[in-house]
């Protein structure tokens, strides 16, 4: 059976090739983010054509070789790519074999494959995959009819294999901010604040003067770039010019415009997913829950390169998927598709839709506008911070109509919020720049991610436990003055710190423990076993009475209700504020690829979970985006991390699911009840300050 | 204004020809070709840009070369090479001590000062110690026990 993937791209080439330096080239149109995904992918691939792991060169995010795979996002990666890869694998494999067969005079099953050579009957048959591989028609379409290995057979997959881009990266290389060619130049940009802001006065001549070097100024309607051999003098002209610029109908900002309250006021696209509406009579508890605008806070300004030579368009850019690049550059510029091709270079991690599809387009620009001159475009730490897409803020309040006995029957989520779906190319969406030009794009209709697709505000919105008719009421709002899009997890953060935290309410209204509340109404088995894992792991049956400044609390998810679970349960102290001691977490990813990696990846999103619950806030002011640095938009430090434990639950026999956003909810929910635990009232509103902490203690 | 100025970069001495106020971290990157250290914010907040400057863990992204002259900077290139890796860069890859990576080349630095001084430090100090350097993709538990784990192995050496 042809999976997701494949259907898109069903030609075997796409995904495998042989190369004769006696490796092999694995494509995807995933890339690596920092998650480890390639070196997960590149096991799938060696283990089904038996290779050793150094024998696969993964060739990622090439728009003009490579498989489309859409974007890099979601959690759907291993899901998508890693079950093509493997189907294709398999494949090729079988091909390669049965004429391998051929070649030798040997029945198939006599073959086995050895470190890409062929053995017969144990014993080396003097040829291999690159000795046959010009007898292969790759070029065919891919059946997914051959079987990939069983569980049992696997000798790569399942192993911590050490990350492969990571050696490079402890020596001073591998990101795009790196990249040289010869003869290039270096790009900052002038941004316009706001759509339909226009440039009034720009003095170029104070420009070069403050540049203090040799710069070209590129203008396009309201589309500035200053370019240059020198990049300190070409920021200190960009640095300049935002300064001085003059614009007629600049984005303004109220502060209260940033809160989840105002965004809540807005008028609203309202929708109804899941079960009809409960009976109006019925006994029902709710409770409302806040978070702010947070941003995606990449340690690197966003950055691309881009060359225009021989009337062929070639970019390099960390976004998160080269083919949707390619599309919206193509026809931002009016290009065809062929004359433009984008490669995927890494970069700092982004977390979701963050500036670095926007700097592509600026150093497109650039570079159509200095042609046969390679151009590095890397944004300001500012401009990353006041012109990336935020992560909604979001109001939700949980309803549940309770039976005799205290059990939830009957539950509601209801969602404000701005979309999390605004990926250039997806409803309606454009690269930033475009509202620059002369003819800007039209107008979006509202939109958010499909629940089907996961969803985007409502992407957890329904609770995994046995209650009865669940439903999600969202009040989609389309006119919030910022750009929003996707943030690791996306609505679920805060709905699952939502629906965990009425949960806890809940159980205590009935004198009940929460874990034993939770398993009362929970059958599905992966779920409970993740719980009562968290659950011994903190030693949660010492739980003590709590109301004395320390706390236990927890969180449970099933990520997107299809990918990882995940079961977390915190400590904390709060006095002034609140201290996170230690997180415990379980979770259950299915066949695990790279335990290790997986791991990695949940101890990141723990943390940046705990950074959300805490610390992270977007503010606005009458410039716009005022939080545009790291002193007014702290995150989590060293000297805040807390003793972290996770574990796989072995769950080997079900198909791998994604894992990389599977504990952002659940943390922040058990450090919401761990919260309420110590303090004995509840915080509804992250992030939980102190001033937070001051009125909850007040009420 | 150009001057002529000369900076040991890595026991190498340049003779360089950079405007006075160029910054350390540019003079670094572009004109001496050595990319580990990593724009961040430019505001001396992140870390990312840290260098040894006479063995002091320093932010390089504002720090105008003028300045420098005469000074020794080390940065994670001169820490190890992928041949001969630093105690500390070995500690990362067999902790698997990141995730993008961005952050590093500063960490290291910024641990390497460290241990230079306190060379059995604890976790709390450690995290003390690497306060300045963000790293957002939440790679600091394994951070953290790289450098202590660094630390053991450089005493094992030592000893």
């Amino acid at each position: 059976m042809l999976t997701f993937s494949l259907k898109d791209n069903p030609r075997l080439d796409r995904w495998l090739r042989f190369e004769d330096d006696h490796t092999v080239r694995i494509g995807t149109g995933k890339v690596e983010l920092g998650q480890g995904v390639l070196t997960a992918l590149a096991q799938i691939a060696a283990e089904e054509l038996d290779l050793r792991i150094d024998q696969v060169r993964m060739m990622s995010g090439n728009s003009v070789e490579g498989p489309g795979e859409g974007y890099t996002a979601s959690s759907w990666s291993i899901e998508h790519s890693g079950a093509a890869i493997r189907l294709v694998a398999a494949e090729v494999r079988a091909l390669a074999l049965a004429r391998a067969a051929l070649r030798l005079n040997a029945a198939p099953d006599e073959l086995t494959v050895a470190d890409g050579a062929f053995l017969k009957n144990g014993s080396p048959s003097g040829i291999d995959y690159w000795s046959i591989a010009g007898e292969l028609d790759l070029s065919a379409e891919a059946t997914g009819t051959v079987p990939p290995k069983p569980l049992s057979a696997h000798r790569l997959v399942g192993r911590s294999v050490p990350r492969l881009d990571l050696p490079a990266k402890l020596t001073g290389s591998g990101f795009i901010q790196d990249m040289m060619l010869p003869g290039m130049l270096h790009a900052r940009t002038l941004r316009q604040p706001g759509p339909g802001a226009m440039l009034l006065q720009l003095d170029e001549e104070m420009i070069r003067r403050r540049a203090g070097g040799d710069i070209r100024i590129v203008r396009l309607d309201n589309f500035v770039a200053f370019a240059g051999a020198d990049e300190t003098a070409v920021r200190a002209a960009a640095v300049a010019a935002t300064e001085r610029a003059i614009w007629d109908n600049a984005l303004s900002l109220a502060p209260e415009q940033a809160t989840p309250d105002w965004v809540a006021s807005q008028p609203s696209d309202d929708r109804l997913m899941g079960d009809p509406p409960p009976e109006p009579a019925m006994d029902r508890v709710c409770a409302r829950f806040t978070r702010p605008f947070l941003s995606h806070g990449s340690i690197a300004p966003s950055c691309a390169v881009a060359l225009y030579r021989d009337g062929v368009l070639t970019v390099w850019s960390h976004a998160q998927g080269m083919h949707p690049l390619r599309e919206n550059i193509a026809r931002t510029v009016g290009f065809s598709l062929d004359a433009v091709a984008c490669h995927h270079v890494q970069g700092a991690g982004c977390y979701g839709h963050n500036g670095a599809d926007d700097a592509a387009l600026d150093a497109a620009l650039v570079a159509l506008a200095l042609p046969d001159q390679p151009i590095r475009l890397m944004w300001r730490r500012e401009e990353e911070f006041g012109y990336e897409p935020l992560s909604s803020a979001m109001t939700v309040t949980v309803h549940a109509g309770l039976d005799g006995a205290g059990q939830p029957v009957d539950w509601t989520t209801e969602i404000w919020s701005a979309t999390h779906g605004q990926r250039p190319g997806v409803g309606g969406a454009s690269l930033l720049a475009a509202h620059a030009m002369k003819t800007p794009p039209p107008d979006r209709k509202p939109f958010d991610i499909p629940l089907e697709r996961g969803g985007g505000a409502a992407r957890n919105g329904i609770p995994l436990y046995d209650i009865g008719p669940k439903r999600i009421e969202l009040h989609l709002i389309h006119d919030v003055p910022v750009r929003t899009s996707s943030l690791r997890g996306l609505g679920a953060t805060l709905n699952v710190f939502a629906i965990e935290g009425l949960l806890d309410d809940l159980a205590g209204r009935a004198g009940e423990d929460p874990v034993a509340y939770r398993l009362a109404i929970l059958s599905d088995p992966r779920a409970r076993r993740v719980l009562e894992k968290a659950a011994a792991m903190a030693n949660w049956s010492s739980r003590d009475a709590g109301g004395a400044g320390s706390g236990l609390g927890i969180g449970l998810a099933r990520y997107k209700n299809s990918s990882a679970y995940a079961a977390v349960a915190a400590a904390v102290e709060v006095d002034e504020a609140v201290r996170v001691t230690n997180i415990w977490c379980a979770v259950d990813a299915g066949l695990a690829i790279n335990p290790d990696g997986i791991l990695n990846q949940i101890e990141g999103n723990i943390v940046q979970a705990i950074s959300w619950a805490l610390i992270e806030e977007v503010r606005f002011g009458p410039q716009g985006i005022a939080t545009l640095d790291w002193e007014s938009y702290p995150v989590i430090r060293f000297s805040e991390i807390p003793e972290i434990r996770v574990e796989l639950v072995e769950a080997n026999e079900y198909p791998p699911i994604g894992v990389g956003e599977c504990a952002g909810g659940p943390t922040a929910a058990a450090i919401g009840n761990a919260v309420a635990h110590a303090l004995g009232t509840r915080i509804h509103d992250m992030p939980m300050t102190r001033d937070r902490i001051m009125k909850a203690l007040m009420a | 204004m150009n001057e002529c100025l000369t900076l040991n970069v890595n026991g190498q001495v340049h003779e360089l020809d950079v405007p006075s106020t160029a910054p350390l971290l540019d003079v670094l990157r572009n004109h001496l070709g050595l990319k580990g250290s990593r724009y961040g914010c430019g505001l001396e907040q992140c870390g990312a840009c840290m260098v040894l400057i006479d063995g002091v863990a320093a932010y390089s992204c504002s720090r105008e070369i003028g300045t420098l002259s005469g000074r020794t900077i080390t940065t994670v290139e001169g820490l190890g090479s992928a041949d001969a890796l630093h105690p500390l860069q070995q500690a990362f890859l067999d902790e698997q001590a990141g995730q993008c990576g961005y952050c590093l080349s500063g960490i290291l630095i910024a641990a390497k000062a460290f241990l230079d001084r306190n060379p059995d430090p604890t976790r709390a100090e450690i995290a003390a110690a690497l306060d300045a350097n963000l790293c957002r993709c939440g790679s600091h538990p394994r951070i953290l026990r790289a450098v202590l784990k660094a630390a053991a192995d450089m005493r094992e050496k030592v000893a």
